[in-house]
């Protein structure tokens, strides 16, 4: 076998074995996809339930919280990034990273100083190579988040927003994650969780126009309130987490995807010119026969002279 | 047809229990409540405890509920729990062994959670 064609086929033989875990990273990420879709949609008559209490409690009461009321100007505010641990997932990081980093400068033209939470270990090593400082960071949870996972990560959030901003707490409270919109389209997307828009939420619970009942508060509906709002946070964050993993998977099947389609491509057109060696090979030896033979012939015929 | 209310128990993460019913009685942080059809619309935060929901077939279901609310209105009652776990899926058990672990360590929450899953599933 001529030497061109052992490394054409060496080549083929890795890409085959490349395709062939890519295709197996394509179905584990798939398969994944649909349980993470199950999960979301599991989570979610909590999170509607939650949300139409919030709207009640808010919209029924004079009651004011901090987590309700806007402050008048301000200073600081805490976004929290939703990434993953692992890569091969094509632009799915830095499409969220993208969106934290538009947002961090917006509020930064706004003149708010600007702390930074992270979920996922591609986020945190992202900010750790350009030496941002980071407030928090989780990883380890985030291709199956569970809602202890949730609270874990709404705890320090909800402790710096009852802070006062003078003692290094926040006013405002945004979260970047990747939206699962459908299998092909995921979008990373910014919201305000708080303080809470009354109005938005009752948008999103599709409340809006429906009359709410008075309700009798038990004990008091401040302490409702109290109870109701840290509840709303993690269930919120919950949700992302859930959305972003969901979003996660369905990028790497699309990723494995293409890869798993270039690399047949690849091994098509390999196999023509690993094809083309070869009978330039078996040509150039029937030549080098044919053309020996002849010369052999001639100087046979010169001798019989 | 006596009047019934639809009842929804539903976890951080699932739905736990949803039908009709005839009485829910839940534990809120003032004392128990019994909510009833034609109850006035009601929103109270819950204490960790058993709720029990009589259904409309006359049965008894009976759950642990770990923290959460309940809210009631237009005959519709939603109990929310960050976990709740209806008493068949208690594993007694483990609850034992839980409780026995809580109070070596003297978690009284751990303690509280676990002495309240052991009652819903020997009440039932």
């Amino acid at each position: 076998m001529g030497a061109q064609l052992r490394v054409y086929k060496r080549r083929i033989k890795s890409v085959t074995a490349t395709k062939k875990i890519t295709k197996a990273m394509e179905m584990i990420a798939a398969s994944r996809v649909v349980k993470a879709q199950r999960k979301v949609a599991a989570s979610t008559p909590y999170a509607t339930e939650l949300t139409r209490a919030v709207t009640a409690v808010g919209t029924g009461s004079n009651t004011k919280h901090p987590l309700t009321t806007e402050a008048e100007t301000a200073t600081r505010s805490a976004v929290l990034l939703l990434t993953s641990d692992r890569g091969l997932a094509g632009a799915f990081n830095s499409n969220a990273i993208k969106a934290a980093e538009q947002l961090t400068a917006r509020l930064e033209a706004e003149g708010k100083e600007v702390d930074t939470y992270i979920v996922g270990r591609r986020g945190l090593a992202h900010y750790n190579f350009r030496e941002r400082k980071v407030s928090e960071s989780w990883s380890g949870f985030t291709d199956e988040p569970t809602y202890a996972d949730a609270k874990k990560v709404a705890v320090p959030l909800i402790e710096a927003i009852e802070k006062e901003t003078a003692d290094g707490g926040v006013d405002e409270l945004h979260i970047v994650y990747t939206e699962f919109v459908s299998m092909m389209t995921q979008t990373a997307v910014d919201s305000r969780l708080l303080p809470l828009r009354l109005e938005e939420v009752a948008e999103e619970s599709h409340t809006k126009g429906e009359i709410l009942p008075l309700y009798d508060f038990e004990p008091s509906a401040e302490d409702v309130l109290d109870a109701l709002l840290p509840r709303y946070v993690e269930s919120r964050i919950y949700n992302a987490l859930l959305q972003s993993a969901a979003s996660k998977h369905a990028a790497t099947r699309r990723a494995m995807k293409s890869a798993t389609d270039n690399a047949g491509d690849l091994i098509t057109s390999l196999s023509r010119l690993a094809n083309a060696a070869r009978q330039a090979e078996i040509t150039q030896e029937i030549s080098e026969i044919v053309g020996g033979s002849a010369a052999l012939a001639d100087a046979t015929a010169g001798s019989d002279r | 047809m006596a009047a019934e209310l639809h009842v929804a128990l539903v976890a951080a993460d699932r739905e736990v229990w949803s039908g009709q019913a005839t009485l829910v009685v839940a534990r809120t942080t003032s004392g128990d409540i019994g909510v009833m059809p034609g109850h006035q619309p009601l929103l109270g935060v819950l204490e960790s405890g058993p709720v029990t929901i009589r259904t409309s077939e006359g049965g008894t279901v009976i759950a642990a509920v770990h923290g959460g609310f309940i809210s009631f209105a237009d005959d519709k009652l939603s109990l929310l729990a960050e976990i709740a776990e209806l008493s068949d899926e208690i594993d007694v058990q483990r609850a034992e062994r839980a409780l026995e672990r809580a109070k070596s360590e003297e978690d009284a929450s751990a303690e509280r959670r676990a002495e309240v899953r052991l009652r819903a599933a020997t009440t039932r």
